[in-house]
């Protein structure tokens, strides 16, 4: 893994500006009269990336596939278990609180609901300002100016500043989140599915000053999502997690083309497309994902993989290059491109 | 042949502190036996408080339903409540979007299925429970033997939904609500329940309503599709019509505003989408005119004095608005 990695970052011939190796997040589990330790999650479970200055990596996968974990550790909202998290090529993983702090304003984050990441009791100017005052970056007239140019930033109107977060629609208030996030003028935001609660047409709105805002500022974003259309549509890359592992990382246009890892077909094939004359071959995995406090042996897909053989079951394949500069974590190396007869999923017994 | 629901200018109002909350104003639809009628719109369109409003599941007061509701020509608004608790589960039933919170914790699933049939078809807690795992079988659930005596919490979330469309499907109704039935699984489990209710149509013939936010869901399941906005439909038409040959600037809008994927293959760069400008109007004031006039990049003064009809203005195929003809030249 380490060494696609490396061989990756050669090629692109600079220092990725987030760089992720080996990072691992296992939440104990406590039972018992006694709260003794029972078990852990392992809700990461070996993660490696990077995302180079002014683009945009994106994390999908199903719900407890670990995308948010990945998210949280990186901002260090938690202890990390395992691994190594540079920013500019530099650990920050192991910094104390302190050290950590001027750094912080260098990676900002965005949540999912913008109904509650906002606080209901500050003013605009305030949620906004906080930032940009805790890191000592403007005040007085300066800090007015700044928070009206980051509302023209995010369009919306100066004189919102003097309200509250209630006045605002979903959609207006997940631009005032992005706002406070380049506050403090931070270079990576993580975008833990910040449009996925919105409707489809605010939806354009957020998607769109999303990727506006990169343009103009050479904004680096990890965009955590399971919304695959949105992800083809403002992504360079994409990295496809599984149970807390990537199985595929690729560029947008070849993941979305030629994904290889048995997972991203399903997952792309079961996305529902707007037009009725398009008839799909839709690949079906049967059961649900397992868990992950008693992950699979081998390959985690194989409980679900329509391709699976007798050496998935016992050996973990490893992420590497399978052509067209794809990095998946499969033993085959050409996967069929059709489910075999004999294995296809069937959703309901007969 | 009748139609086997019949909606006409159905009108649900409720009564707040701050005034009268037009959820939804005058919409009228059919269903016929049989077929998928998709319902679509972004929240607060009033597409749930619709689906509500025919089971009568809505409070009163505050809420107030007004129109015709009728199903095999009997108007369920005339019904009495034990009368329209003969209807509920039998001859309509309902899947809610939230298997999390639809299903009883403390009852098992079997309990929670076996209910309606005791109830409906005065069987015994033994039949029923027979009955309980013909359903599970039939929505896929291994070992239902098992999974019968089981609780809501011992259940993934895809299992949960099965578990509700075993209970609605359990008394074999002759049309099925389903009001965003998957929107809270996963993209894979969501391909799971459509293949199933997707078979269980074949199998069981019931008409469906389904509702969603999701086109894509709509384009893969319906014959034909209602778009609501602001508590109005504002165009109605064959899946192929609405899809393939969008009439109001609302629907236009709306699938123009949606990803789609594949956009990587045929696109160069990164390509922006069509944006919707503004917001839903407010439901609490009366609308004048259009209700879409004030974010319609084709708005007219008309738009603003006069609320357009809703005529056919192509086959099988209607639209609410004044100037189709220049929208279709604008696009």
């Amino acid at each position: 893994m380490s060494t696609t990695q490396t061989r990756q970052l050669e090629v692109k011939g600079q220092t990725p500006l987030l760089e992720v190796k080996g990072l691992k997040k296992h939440f104990p589990i406590h039972g018992g009269i006694l709260g003794l330790k029972t078990g852990d999650v392992y809700a990461v479970d070996g993660v490696s990336f990077s995302i180079n200055r002014g683009e945009t990596l994106s994390l999908v996968g199903e719900s407890g596939c670990g995308k948010s974990t990945v998210g949280k550790a990186v901002l260090r909202l938690y202890p990390i278990t395992d691994g190594e998290v540079l920013l500019d090529g530099r650990r920050i993983d192991n910094l104390s609180a302190g050290e950590l702090r001027p750094l912080r304003k260098r990676i900002q984050v965005v949540f999912q609901d913008p109904f509650s990441s906002l606080n209901p009791r500050q003013k605009l100017f305030d949620i906004i300002a906080e930032p940009i005052i805790n890191f000592g970056l403007a005040s007085g007239s300066a800090l007015d100016d700044r928070v009206g140019d980051l509302l023209d930033k995010v369009r919306l109107p100066r004189d919102a500043m003097y309200r509250y977060p209630h006045e605002f629609s979903g959609g207006q208030r997940q631009r005032i989140a992005i706002a406070r996030a380049l506050a403090p003028g931070s270079d990576l935001i993580i975008c833990d599915e910040a449009v996925s609660a919105l409707d489809v047409s605010v939806k354009a709105q957020i998607v769109n000053l999303l990727s506006d805002l990169q343009d103009e500022l050479g904004l680096t974003l990890l965009f955590i999502s399971h919304d695959l259309a949105i992800v083809e549509h403002l992504t360079h890359r994409v990295a496809v997690m599984y149970l807390g592992k990537i199985v595929e990382v690729a560029d947008r246009r070849t993941l979305f083309s030629t994904p290889h890892h048995p997972y991203t077909r399903a997952l792309l094939s079961a996305v529902p497309v707007p037009d009725p004359t398009v008839k799909r071959n839709r690949i079906i995995l049967h059961g649900d994902v397992p868990s992950p406090i008693n992950p699979p042996s081998g390959c985690r897909f194989h409980t679900r993989c329509p391709f699976v053989f007798d050496r998935c079951k016992v050996d973990e394949p490893q992420l590497r290059d399978v052509g067209l500069g794809r990095i998946s974590a499969c033993h085959l190396d050409v996967v069929p491109d059709d489910v075999p007869t004999a294995n296809r999923a069937i959703a309901v017994p007969a | 042949m009748p139609p086997l629901l019949e909606v006409q200018n159905l009108q649900t109002h409720f009564g707040t502190i701050d005034g009268v909350v037009r959820a939804v104003e005058g919409v009228s639809f059919h269903i016929n036996a049989g077929e998928t009628l998709g319902v679509v719109g972004e929240s607060g369109c009033g597409k749930s408080v619709t689906a509500m409003s025919i089971l009568r599941l809505i409070q009163e007061p505050p809420g107030k339903i007004a129109g015709k509701i009728l199903f095999q020509g009997r108007d369920l608004l005339e019904l009495s409540e034990p009368e329209m608790q003969a209807i509920r589960g039998k001859d309509i039933s309902m899947i809610f979007q939230e298997p999390m919170t639809s299903l009883n914790p403390v009852l098992t699933v079997g309990f929670q299925i076996g209910e309606t049939v005791v109830l409906h078809e005065g069987v015994s807690a033994r039949e029923a429970e027979q009955r309980a795992i013909e359903m599970l079988t039939l929505v896929g659930i291994p070992a239902p033997e098992r999974r019968v005596r089981e609780y809501p919490h011992q259940l993934s979330g895809g299992m949960r939904q099965r578990v509700m469309i075993a209970m609605a499907l359990a008394c074999s109704p002759q049309l099925l609500v389903a009001d965003e039935p998957t929107t809270a699984l996963d993209v894979t489990i969501q391909a799971q329940i459509l293949e199933l209710m997707r078979e269980l149509k074949t199998r069981v013939g019931a008409a469906i309503m389904l509702i969603t936010h999701d086109l894509g869901v709509v384009a893969e399941m319906a014959q034909r599709v209602i778009v609501m906005y602001a508590g109005r439909k504002v165009e109605e038409g064959t899946v192929e019509e609405i899809f393939l040959n969008p009439l109001h600037p609302y629907t236009r809008g709306l699938l123009g505003s949606m990803p789609k994927l594949g956009s990587s293959l045929t696109e160069t760069g990164r390509s922006k989408l069509t944006e919707i400008q503004g917001q839903v109007p407010s439901l609490r004031k009366p609308i004048i005119g259009c209700p879409f006039a004030s974010r319609c990049p084709q708005v007219t003064d008309v738009c603003r004095r006069i609320a357009p009809a809703i005529e056919e203005k192509a086959p099988n195929h209607t639209v609410a608005c004044h100037y189709v003809e220049r929208a279709l030249a604008a696009a």
